[in-house]
């Protein structure tokens, strides 16, 4: 079974309804580390030894953050900018990363349609998720396409519901160790037929 | 006994020593054991010192002296102006009512309008020296009664230029000059005809403010750029000395000049200096002049006619005791520290030894009633400390337990998670950042008048002494998730921690404490929670020095959390070599300079902080050209 490691990153998580409900729902199940890092890291001052050594332990990484401003907040970035040093996570015998898997799970305000070539946004989520992406890259990491819970400024319960149903679902995929072929194609892990109602 | 002066320290010194520590060792003021020290030394137990007493008091009255030069320094005259309802209410109160009971006495007792009026004005005064010293060794004052008993004081004080202005006026001065041989210092007063001794100490006065502004001042700018300490210390003495001698010279008591002169330098840069520099001093010459107030009981007088003197002096102190309930009544003191004030301040002062002597020059009174009130004062100060002695262990704590009882209840009840202990500087700013979390703690101070305030400003405050468990527990201690410890004392946090930590060991701890030694201390007692209170602000003040210089502020910032995670480490880890039951005062403080030195030993192995590697391409740079190679 792989171990999971959840980065979540949220500066105002006892705010945010619809991330309670999907780290309520998975926070506990074994195997499972969350890890809240705002709480942690009130300051900004991250302990990268600490974090190097949760990373080193799990198999698959999971960014889980707000969209805000087409990117992550500033914690998780700073939490890159520290903890993935030269020389350990890339570079010469930057290897420790390698072969783990990786992906955002997000929620965004606007929904679905807003994020195309003739939305608003202009792009779409896979393309404005592309430095994470790299960034997993650059380290040797699988990167598999995004979770992402949108339009949750118009989310009702019985869709959130639906949604936290499917967080947990993959989870559950994600530890089973499924092959990488059988998410191809998908722009969204949401959409992966595992996760339909039967 | 023998005129060695060598001998007589060695006296002075081993009786302080002896009787000093076996009072704090029986949990009394230092007070009471330097006068059972002078007691047993003087003329009529051990008799090893004798008619020299007067002259050592003279000498020893320079600790008086230099305590109030350090009063008048920390009160600077703003401070001074706003608390002058207080002064002028309460002090004014306090010397009228006593002076009128006293005078009615006296004339009662069938003395001369002129001796009542003198005697009176001496019993008026109680003991700045006493009642100072006891309310700094208790660290209350910050209190209502500490504020009010000071204001008392310094009205005292004051007033004090103003009855020996009068005194003249009272005298025959034909008969003086005659009868003065008993003084060796000459009264320039003395020579000059009654208005212009006024005139002459109003100029004194006049002329140590100029002094001060004009003359002192520029001459410590002077000393202090040689950088030669000790120069600064003879500076300090040899202005608290000069102003001293002025004083006699025209016949005023030096000890009110000395403050003056503190009062005028209290708004200088040197203010702190002065203050380090003869506070060793005051505290010497303060132990020497008690032991000459109980050498000086002239138990011969008091043998003559004892029921006189017993009545006289039960009299005296029931005046007094009953002007300061009043007093405290008016101004609506609660009644603990109605109580602590009327016991803390019923004795004659150290300025009626100067009242009484001048008078005694002046021929106002004989040598019988000079002996016999200067009896009454010195025994009036040796019963203080019983007296509160008995007030604090016997009366005060029914009265507390009373106070508390009385508090409604079900406000207690409310069981609230969290109580605070200490609601000064540092509670006060926790307490208020709970509330804007909506986080009502239940707080606990032993400021009575401070606990009504702020209940009116609708925090929920209580009552009453930490140290009593029964308190915490109507508290809702058997409840509570968190207890803040924000109390000021070191050895009360000590005592409150321990107790619950030992009886409700569910109950979280949180503690301040004032420096590294406390932290070591309750560190070894298994406390977690500890929070220094130096720490944070040294190191922020630290990094802006550096930012000042040039330093980036970021990387400055995270240094500053670094050096506290490393501190925090280096303290868990230095704590546990101090050796325990090793409490002694001097064991302690030697302890205290190892530690220090080991934490420069760990600084220097540190070496200068290595940067972290965060936000810099520096070592990518070399790292992929040895690629390259």
């Amino acid at each position: 079974m792989n171990k999971i490691l959840v980065l979540f990153s949220h500066p105002k998580y006892e705010k945010s309804k619809v991330n309670t409900a999907l780290v309520n729902h998975i926070k506990d199940i074994e195997g499972v580390t969350f890890h809240d890092l705002y709480e942690c890291y009130p300051d900004f001052h991250i302990d990268v030894e600490a974090e190097k050594g949760l990373l080193e332990a799990h198999d698959i990484i999971i960014w889980h953050h707000p969209f805000y401003w087409y990117s992550c907040p500033p914690l998780m970035k700073q939490w890159i900018d520290l903890v993935l040093e030269f020389g350990w996570a890339y570079g010469p015998n930057g290897n420790a990363l390698q072969s783990k898997t990786c992906l955002n799970v997000i929620t965004t305000g606007g929904a679905r349609e807003v994020y195309c070539s003739e939305g608003t946004n202009s792009f779409t989520v896979n393309q404005f998720l592309r430095p994470f992406e790299q960034t997993a890259n650059l380290c040797g990491m699988k990167y598999l396409p995004p979770f992402a819970v949108m339009g949750t400024h118009t989310l009702t319960d019985d869709q959130l519901a639906n949604h936290v149903i499917q967080y947990g679902k993959l989870i559950y995929l994600l530890q089973q160790n499924l092959e990488l072929n059988d998410f191809n194609g998908c722009f969204f892990l949401n959409d992966i037929p595992q996760l339909q109602p039967q | 006994m023998t005129g060695s002066i060598l001998f007589e320290a060695i006296v002075f010194l081993l009786g302080a020593i002896i009787c000093v520590s076996i009072a704090k060792r029986l949990g009394l003021s230092s007070v009471i054991g330097y006068l059972l020290a002078g007691v047993l030394i003087g003329p009529y137990v051990l008799g090893f010192i004798g008619n020299e007493g007067e002259d050592i008091m003279h000498f020893a009255e320079f600790g008086v002296v230099v305590m109030l030069f350090l009063i008048g320094l920390e009160i600077e005259p703003k401070n001074f102006w706003n608390m002058r309802k207080t002064i002028l209410g309460m002090g004014g109160l306090q010397v009228a009512g006593t002076m009128l009971l006293s005078y009615i006495l006296f004339t009662s007792l069938g003395y001369d309008w002129k001796v009542a009026l003198v005697i009176s004005m001496a019993v008026a005064l109680s003991s700045t020296a006493i009642a100072m010293q006891t309310i700094k060794e208790k660290g209350l004052m910050d209190t209502t009664f500490g504020t009010s008993s000071f204001s008392i004081l310094l009205f005292q004080d004051l007033i004090v230029i103003v009855m020996l202005g009068i005194m003249p006026l009272l005298g025959h001065s034909d008969i003086v000059s005659s009868a003065d041989n008993h003084k060796e210092h000459v009264n320039l007063l003395d020579k000059l005809p009654m208005g212009f001794q006024t005139l002459a100490i109003i100029l004194s006065v006049v002329l140590i403010i100029v002094a001060g502004k004009y003359l002192i001042v520029p001459m410590l700018r002077k000393v202090a750029k040689t950088g030669v300490r000790e120069l600064l210390i003879a500076a300090a003495l040899l202005i608290v000395f000069s102003i001293s001698f002025l004083m006699e010279y025209v016949g005023l008591s030096p000890a009110l000049g000395a403050f003056l002169g503190g009062v005028v330098l209290s708004n200088s840069e040197f203010k702190h200096e002065l203050e380090s520099t003869l506070e060793p001093f005051k505290n010497l010459l303060l132990g020497l002049f008690f032991m000459a107030v109980g050498a000086s009981i002239n138990f011969i007088v008091i043998a003559k006619s004892p029921l006189t003197i017993g009545g006289i002096l039960l009299a005296i102190i029931v005046i007094k005791a009953a002007v300061l309930f009043g007093t405290g009544y008016v101004f609506k003191l609660k009644l603990d520290q109605k109580l602590l004030l009327t016991f803390g301040l019923a004795q004659i002062g150290e300025f009626a030894f100067v009242l009484l002597s001048f008078a005694f020059g002046l021929n106002i009174l004989n040598q019988e009633q000079m002996d016999m009130m200067l009896v009454i004062t010195a025994l009036t100060m040796s019963l203080t400390p019983i007296i509160s002695i008995i007030n604090e262990r016997l009366i005060l704590p029914r009265i507390g337990t009373k106070e508390s009882v009385q508090r409604p209840m079900d406000h207690i009840a409310k069981s609230q998670k969290i109580i605070l202990v200490g609601f000064g500087h540092f509670g006060s700013t926790v307490g208020r950042f709970l509330r804007s979390h909506g986080v009502e703690a239940t707080i606990l101070d032993q400021d009575s008048n401070r606990v009504d305030f702020l209940r009116k400003m609708g925090f929920e405050v209580y009552y009453g002494d930490a140290t009593r468990l029964d308190l915490l527990e109507s508290a809702g201690i058997a409840k509570a998730k968190i207890l803040i410890c924000a109390i000021d004392n070191p050895s009360v946090t000590k005592q409150v921690t321990k107790m619950v930590k030992e009886k409700y060991p569910h109950v979280e701890l949180m503690i301040r404490v004032k420096n590294r030694y406390e932290a070591y201390d309750l560190l070894n007692l298994g406390m977690e929670n500890i929070y220094r209170e130096s720490l944070e602000t040294s190191l922020v003040l630290a990094k802006d020095v550096l930012s000042k210089m040039g330093f980036r502020k970021h990387t400055l910032n995270r240094q500053v959390h670094n050096f506290i995670k490393y501190d925090e480490e280096i303290i868990r880890r230095l704590a546990k070599e101090l050796k325990p039951g090793n409490d002694s005062y001097i064991f302690k403080a030697r302890q205290e300079l190892e530690q220090q030195e080991k934490f420069l030993n760990e600084d220097f192995k540190r070496g200068i902080v290595e940067f972290d590697n965060q936000w810099d391409s520096e070592h990518i740079k070399k790292a992929l050209e040895k690629t390259k190679d």
